[in-house]
Order: structure tokens, then sequence, then C-alpha cells
């Protein structure tokens, strides 16, 4: 008898099918002043504050309202003209994963064409089953996974050879467990989540060898209950996630120290209510959730898809 | 995008734009279409170094690079010179990418690929990294590249320790220097380097050199950590001991016989009511391999089959703190005037092991006495329990009378003796001492009096055989803690609780003072059974389950938990209050599952259901975490999947009382499927069940 856990509201399928970080594309630059929302007069809750971030980011640029950003979305889908568009078109596949995941948390998922969009997820399949970021790019397993997390989107995951990828995918994992990115090899903890993400929405996560996946994955682990990106690599949040929600796909979140790592995540908000991703770092929306960088910064797909998602997993 | 400003385009400013974005799509076009056709020359290549200048993150130009590096190494036939000059503008290629974003791990990559291939020297990528690193000590790619060159040209742990040094001393606020230190060091003391051989001296000399980070701004969380990490290598025991079991040395027990099997005749203290008898032993870490062959059981009747030793665990590493195993007390063996000798001898042959791999080399032996017991206590009783009910005035303080000193003898006996352990290292102890006295100046902020919490704490856990010290001092600690740091209130509540729990269970006189008799109207006063209450105490996590292994009634009501993980070790739990807690979920109940005794559970007045969101969901055993197969689920169960978790936890319970009222979740559907679900039912919420 098949198990199919109950049918899970949007925020709730957020957390289970949680995104595909992060490429990273672009840090944190250190630089320049940056204006912070005056903290809340009264001493609110760290959660509260957070939200209070969240909110006077979006009053900077009008009420949040979910056509507005319906809007935003389409339009930064049309808009080909830009300097932006151009030189992030290698990862468009994973701006659709924002973009469509951010409509249905409003749920707007009928604004768009779905057909057309699997039509073009199609063109990006590479003989050798993996997903390229865009029609003509290279496969890389981080499109393969935003690629199968659209198509879960729309309940399509039946036009995939799931064999195919599932193979692909598979066949990136090393001797010691950890997987590359593609065949050109480099090794970090983002792909061992995205390969046990993508494999557990496959149903296919017996392809690959776990408990070797898994003692990589603790390999990475830090004296400050944190992870790293490969064994020895200093603990950010972006990896933390990948690991933590890896281990928590595979059963394996014994291996976590919740409290050493629940007290050094606490730590990583800042008076202002935002959240850094490391020790005396910035505070970065890609951790608070605020619909661009910070108040006054320009907006993009990634940070409003992380901004929604915050609003309504706080909700 | 990150760090951009938001600013509106001024129309002349529009078209300049326009203009760069079709002369880039223009150019990609292009090297797409090279790409595709696979052409590698000089033009065609020159375009995608102009491209990866423009834009790094174009991962597909970097692999198009390593085609065209391969196609002209092998066409050169490994002339030296060639090959330098093909590698090297590679490196040129990264290094203008990096200028772009320093931060690309494409660039990145494609020097580590080019490095592989045996170019470029050590001093030249040091220099290179130097320069990183004065503009951005924090830089992880940079730090990541560092250990790659020191692992690829075998630059020495300490020589790269040496650099952390110097990274401190520029900065004592690098978190990054601080973490690599720590790895580096593991690494030296875990193969013993000359030098770093003697923890001791190792350790203190950290401890120095942490101490100016952590008094020079005590905001800065760059040496919190690091501190932190080095308390737990100065405490950390090395050895696997065996800290408790169950029965405890030199007990006396008392087994019913087979005719009074059901509903368990009577319960004073020592009289189990079950002919599956566990024994339980209780690890100071999690080990492994405990099996008949590394514990060996011997009583004075035959055990048919070797017996089957599990850990304590829900997960699948075959390694546990606690583990259990059962006797199963054959039929035929019934002389009541009888005292059968156990005797549990655990690693007198080899195989424990712990999961960090020291094998278990100290050896001990429990010995008890078994009584069958045929007779019933007073004759004419009626062996049935009426309905449990967890108020103050159905328990009576314990009077140890003189008929009974076991319980008191029990107590004494709680923590097994293990004689490496007296001989706690001193150097242990001086350095635990010195850090307190150092950081009582700093008791007016929050990591100073973090850090004197956990100092004390650390030093009872030296000294296990001893009563805990400085408890009230900790306590206090951690409440001033919970005003002053608000967003870690959970923790230093947590932490307050584990205290409050250690010094509850410290010493025999405190326990003695929290057993109760429970008074039933339809029992006489022989016949009832001791509970231990923990109940008001404002716990939020428990701890201590070493001292309480022989708990059978226990009442943990009106506390603040949201787990009772760690709850399994107990046993010969048969009768559990958890009402009036915080429980969320009955995937926070996981550790039911393994008590096989449990006839009576309340969870009353809780929290379950009333949360959209299961925080506990995949630390629990089920097909959501892939830890268990499907093939466990029973759809005779299913008129709703909406009690999965529920059916997970209590299916194979044999509760005879369960009281779930007060619960978000609880409607008359849940009732009856809970009266499904558990045929042994007698009681749900009070009534009785048909």
């Amino acid at each position: 008898m098949e198990f199919n856990p109950p049918l899970l509201t949007s925020s709730q399928r957020t957390l289970s099918l949680f995104p595909l970080p992060l490429h990273f594309p672009l840090e944190i630059r250190t630089a320049g002043e940056v204006e912070f929302p005056p903290p809340p007069k009264r001493h609110a809750p760290p959660l509260q504050q957070a939200l209070n971030t969240i909110e006077s980011t979006l009053v900077a640029m009008g009420e949040l309202a979910a056509d507005k950003h319906v809007k935003y979305i389409l339009a930064v889908e049309k808009r080909k003209d830009s300097f932006e568009s151009a030189v992030l078109e290698h990862l468009r596949m994973n701006g659709a994963y924002w973009g469509l995941t951010t409509l249905d948390l409003l749920d707007k998922r009928d604004v768009v064409d779905s057909n057309e969009i699997i039509e073009w997820i199609l063109k990006c399949q590479h003989e050798s089953g993996g997903f390229a970021g865009n029609i003509g790019h290279d496969p890389h397993i981080l499109y393969t996974l935003s690629a199968i997390q659209v198509l879960a989107l729309f309940d399509k995951l039946n036009v995939l050879d799931v064999d195919k990828v599932s193979t692909y995918i598979a066949g990136l994992q090393n001797e010691d467990g950890s997987f590359s990115g593609d065949i050109w090899g480099e090794v970090d903890t983002r792909f061992s989540y995205i390969a046990i993400c993508g494999l557990s929405i496959l149903k296919c996560l017996d392809k690959i060898n776990v408990e070797r996946a898994v003692n990589y994955i603790i390999s990475c682990r830090n004296v400050d209950g944190g992870f790293g990106c490969t064994p020895g690599g200093e603990s950010h949040a972006g990896q933390i996630f990948c690991c933590v929600a890896a281990l928590a796909i595979t059963g394996a979140l014994h291996y976590v120290d919740k409290d050493l790592l629940g007290w050094w995540l606490c730590e990583r908000q800042v008076k202002s209510g935002g959240l850094n991703g490391r020790p005396e770092k910035l505070p970065d929306d890609t951790e608070n959730g605020g619909i661009s960088d910070r108040p006054d910064d320009a907006v993009d797909i990634f940070h409003t898809y992380f901004g929604v998602a915050g609003k309504t997993v706080a909700a | 995008m990150h760090g951009r400003p938001r600013k509106p385009l001024k129309p002349v400013d529009e078209a300049a734009v326009a203009a760069k974005a079709e002369k880039l799509r223009a150019l990609q076009s292009e090297f797409l279409s090279n790409h595709q056709n696979k052409i590698y020359s000089k033009e065609a290549v020159e375009l995608s170094a102009k491209l990866l200048e423009i834009n790094p993150e174009l991962y597909t130009a970097w692999n198009y690079r390593k085609l065209a590096v391969q196609q002209n190494l092998a066409q050169c036939e490994s002339d030296p010179e060639s090959v330098n000059s093909i590698l090297n503008e590679e490196l040129k290629v990264v290094e203008n990418a990096l200028r772009q974003n320093f931060k690309s791990y494409g660039a990145w990559h494609h020097r580590k690929w080019v490095l592989e291939k045996g170019h470029s020297s050590m001093d030249k990528e040091l220099g290179l990294l130097d320069k990183f690193q004065a503009m951005d000590a924090r830089n992880f790619h940079a730090w990541n590249y560092r250990r790659f060159v020191a692992a690829l040209m075998k630059r020495s742990d300490e020589d790269e320790l040496e650099h952390t040094q110097n990274m401190i001393d520029k900065n004592l606020s690098n978190y990054s220097a601080w973490h690599n230190r720590s790895v580096l060091l593991s690494n030296l003391m875990k193969k013993a380097a000359p030098g770093f051989t003697s923890k001791d001296e190792v350790l203190t000399r950290e401890y120095e050199l942490v101490r100016e980070a952590l008094f020079t701004d005590e905001d800065d969380q760059s040496g919190w950590f690091y501190h932190l990490w080095l308390l737990d290598q100065t405490v950390r025991s090395e050895f696997p001991l065996l800290v408790s079991s169950w029965p405890v040395e030199g007990s006396d027990i008392s087994l019913p016989a087979a005719d009074y099997l059901d509903g368990c005749a009577s319960m004073n203290v020592f009289h189990y009511s079950s002919r599956n008898f566990p024994l339980v032993l209780y690890f100071n870490q999690s080990v492994r391999g405990v099996n008949s062959s590394t514990v060996s059981v011997s009583c004075g009747f035959n055990l048919n089959a070797d017996l089957i030793w599990k850990p304590l665990s829900s997960n699948d590493s075959q390694s546990a703190k606690v583990w259990a195993t059962h006797l199963a007390i054959p039929d035929a063996e019934l002389h009541s005037s009888e005292a059968y000798q156990v005797e549990v001898k655990v690693g007198f042959s080899q195989g424990i092991v712990s999961t960090t791999g020291v094998a278990y080399g100290h050896p001990s032996q429990i010995s008890f006495q078994l009584h069958l017991q045929k007779a019933p206590v007073e004759s004419g009783q009626d062996s049935r329990f009426g309905r449990i009910q967890w108020k103050d005035d159905c328990f009576a303080v314990y009077e140890p009378g003189s008929a009974e000193p076991d319980l008191v003898n029990l107590l004494d006996n709680l923590t097994i003796k293990n004689e490496v352990e007296s001989t706690a290292s001193t150097w242990q102890a001086r350095i635990i001492d010195d850090e307190t006295n150092i950081f009582r100046d700093l008791l007016d902020c929050k990591i100073g009096k973090l850090t004197v919490a956990r100092l004390l704490t650390a030093y009872n856990s030296l000294r296990p055989l001893d009563k805990p010290v400085h408890c009230k001092e900790v306590l206090e600690l951690y409440s001033e803690l919970m005003k002053l740091d608000p967003s870690h209130y959970q923790y230093y509540k947590d932490n307050h609780s584990l205290v409050l729990l250690q010094q509850v269970t410290s010493s025999k006189e405190s326990l003695l003072s929290r057993c109760f008799h429970y008074r039933d109207s339809t029992l006489s006063t022989n016949g009832s059974p001791l509970c231990l209450r923990l109940n008001n105490l404002g716990i939020s996590q428990l701890g201590s389950f070493e001292k309480l292994l022989w708990v059978q009634m226990l009442d943990l009501s009106n506390n603040e938990l949201q787990s009772i993980e760690g709850l399994e070790a107990l046993q010969l739990l048969s009768q559990l209050c958890l009402s009036n807690n915080k429980f969320r979920s009955f995937t926070a109940l996981e550790s039911l599952r393994y008590l096989k005794s449990l006839k009576v559970l309340d969870i009353s007045q809780n929290e379950i259901g009333s949360h959209s969101i299961d925080t506990t969901r995949y630390l629990f055993r089920s097909p959501l975490s892939h830890s268990v197969g499907s093939c466990d689920w029973n759809i005779n169960y299913l008129s709703s999947k909406t009690y999965w978790e529920a059916f997970f936890v209590l299916k194979d319970m044999g509760l005879t009382q369960l009281d779930v009222a007060g619960n978000a979740i609880t409607s008359k559907s849940f009732n009856v499927f809970l009266e499904k679900l558990l045929p042994t039912l007698k009681w749900l919420d009070g009534v009785e069940v048909n």
C-alpha cells in the first residue's frame, strides 16, 4: 500500500519541497551605507522583529499586494531587454522555480501558461538526462532540480522519463558519497541536498548510496554545529539549510546537534531584526525575506520568492 | 540583487542599458553556437574569455574552456612550453573573472581544475590567496581554495595553523580563522602530531589565545564557539563507560508467577508485572556492538535462546547510549521460594565500540536476584486496577518502611562506579577552575554568564559520583539569561531544566521526597504502585535518565515539555502522565514506541493538532523521512489520513487507559479511531470503553 502523505497547504509544501538554494550567485558585498529600518520601539520577540523588517521593506515599495507581486513576476518574465536579465539568462530555470513558486504561494499559479513553460523546460533537457539553465546551455544538477520542482508544482512529473533523470542525478555521486554538480566535478554539499531532494520527489532515493551520502554530509559538520560546503568548510546558513534538509529527508537528523546549531542559527538575527548568514556579516534578505536585498536595494525575483515564502511561513 | 541600490532609470540610461544588454545577448548567442558546434578556434576561445569577464557566472563558458583546453593540450603533444602557455592563459582568465566577482564558484572551480593538471606553484597560489584575504578575510571561497592548495601541494597542518594565528593576530574578530584553526587542531590532535600530543598543553595554549578575543569585545561572536569547542575537548570523556543499569547492582526483584500476570496484581517497588523482564544498559555515549557475545547474562535457569539486545534509538545506525533486552522467564521454572542469581557481564569480550571508534575497555559486572512469587500478597484481593487518576489527593508520600529497605539501597547504587573516572585527570579540573575564575570577571554580560554556567556544569560532569555543586548558581545564571537574552529563551530554559533535574536526582533524599504511593480506594495499601512525581517543575527538557531507570510510574504533568526524547530508556514505565505540557504533535511522542510496558497514558491538555507546522516531523521515523517502508502502513485504520502520526506512535501499544482530551486534535472521530487502534483500551478520556 503506497504511502501518500496528506495534502499539504502551500506553506507546508514550501517547507517540504524547500527551495533550490541558492546558486549563491552574488554574495553579499560589504559596502556602502545601507539604511536599515529603525528598530521597533518596544522590545519585540525575534520573529516579530524579522517581520517588522520585512514589513518596512514592503512599506518602502508600497503595500504588499498579491497583485503587484504577480505583475512584477510576469513583467520580469517578459522583459528581455534589461542587462540584468541577459546576465541571468543562464539560470532561467532557477528563476522559473522562484517566480512560479511565489505565484503558487499567492495562489496565482493560473496566470501563467503551464504548457508553454513545460515545453520550454523539456527543451532544456540534455541527452544525458540532466537539465540546463536555459536552452543551449550545459546540464547541471542545479537546474535539474529546478526543472523537477516546477514540473511537480504543475503536477506534471509524468512528462519526465523518470528513469533517465534519476540516472543522471545518481551518476553524479562520488565514491566518498559526495555529489558533483556536473561532469566537471565541483563538489559541494548543496549538490548533496539537490540530489537527495530531487530523487525523493521522484521517489527514486534508492538509486544512490544514501548511507555514504549521509556520511559525507556529516563529514562537513563543524564544531559550532553548522555545516560547510566541503569538509573543513566554514558554517554558512545556506549550506546549513542544505545539509539539514538532506539529513531530514534521509531520516538522519539525529546527527545534528539541535541545541548547538539552533543556538548558532538564532545568533544570526541582528538588532534590526534581519538575519545574516554567518557571524559578524551584514544581514541579507536571502535569509530574512524582504522583497529586495534590503530596503532601498533593487528588487529581484530571487528575493521576492524568499520574501513571500518567509511571510507565508511566519503567518 | 544583492547590494545594488534601487533607483529609477533615467531615459538616457535606459537606452544605453538596452544597447549593452543587446550586445551581451549577441555575444552569448555566438558563444552558444561555438559551443554547440565544438569550435575552439583562437577567436572563439577569446570570445568566451570576454564573456566570462563580463559575467563570470556563465557556467557553460567555463565548461567550454575546459573542453578547449583538453583539445589544445592533446594537440600540443606535451611540449612543456605550450602546456604552460595554455594553462597560464586559463589562470589569467580566472583572475580577471575573480576581479569582477571574487565569489564566483565557476571561476574558483576552474582554477582548481587547472591546478590539478600539475600547474602553478604553491608560492604563487598562496600569494594570490593573501591578496584576496587582504581584501576580505572572511571570503569562504578563498579559505576553501586555500585548503585545496594546502592539500594538493602537501603543505603541513602546522604551517597552516600558523597562518590562522597570523590572521587572528591581525584581527581577533575573524570567525573564519578561528574555524579553520579548530579544523587543523582537531586533525593534529587526532593524529597525535609531535607537539600536539599533550591535550593539557594544547588546550591551555588555546584558552589563552581565545581569551583576548572574548574580553576585547564581548559581543563579537568569533571566539565564542571556539571557546565552547575547547570546553568540549576538555571534558569529553574518551572512553565509553557503563553509567547505570536496570536492574541496579545488588537488587532483589520479585516477579509474579503465571497465574497472576493479568492486570499486575501488586506493584510494590520491585514487583514487576510481566514475564518479559527488561535488562537495560546505559552508557555515557553512543556505542555499537552490544549483543549476546559482548554481554553475557547467566541465571539459575537456562535461557533457551540467545538474548537479542536492541539499541533504544529511533534511527538505523545500530548505535545508542541505551541498550535493552528482555529475559523471558520460562513457565517451567516456578519455585517460589527460590532466588535466582543473575549475573550480567558487560564487555568482557571485545566488540563494544563507541561511535567515535574507541573500544569499550572497562568491563563491568552487575549481579541481582530474582524471586518468583506464586501467592498473591493478600488473598481475595481484586487484581484489577481501577482507573488511575493523577490528582494530588490520590498520592501519599512514600515512607520507607523497615520491610522495604531496598528502594533506599537502590537509590544509593544508581550510578556505577568506574575506576577510570575516579582518577579524573587533574588537568581538566584545573583548567575549568582557572577559566571559571577568569570568567567571573565577565558576569555582567551574556557571554560571561553563559560561559560560567557552562563551566560549572562541565565541572560537575567530571565528577559523576559526587553530588553536583553550584547548582543554585547555575540555575540563577540561566534564569538571568532568559531575561537578558530573550532570543535564546528556549535554549536557556532547556539548560535550566536539565540542571534542575540533575539537582533533583542527585541524592536519594531528594528522590525519596518525590516518591509517592498511589492510593486507590479499590485497593489495599499494600498493593499501591510507587510513583515518582516530577510535576510542576516548569521543565522544558528531560534529562538524568540514567538515574531514573527504575521508575514504573511517572508524573510529568504541568511542565513545559515539548519532547520526551530520552524517555525510551525507562523500560519499566507502565503509567505515564504528560498532561498540561506543550506537546504539539504525536511525532514529538516517538519515544513512547519503545515503552512496551506502558499501560496508562495521559496526554490530555496539550497542543496536539494546534499547529499547522509540525517541527518534529522529520525527527520521527516515518515514510516521509524515508526511514520506514510504506509496507508498515495498514489501510484498515485509515478512515482518514489525518491521524497517521497517532497511528504510527500508538499502533503496537497495549494501553488500557488513555487520556487525550484538551488537545485540538480531539474529536468524536478521533476517539473512534483510537478505540479501533487500541483493542486493549478500557478507559478513554475517563469513559469506559465497550
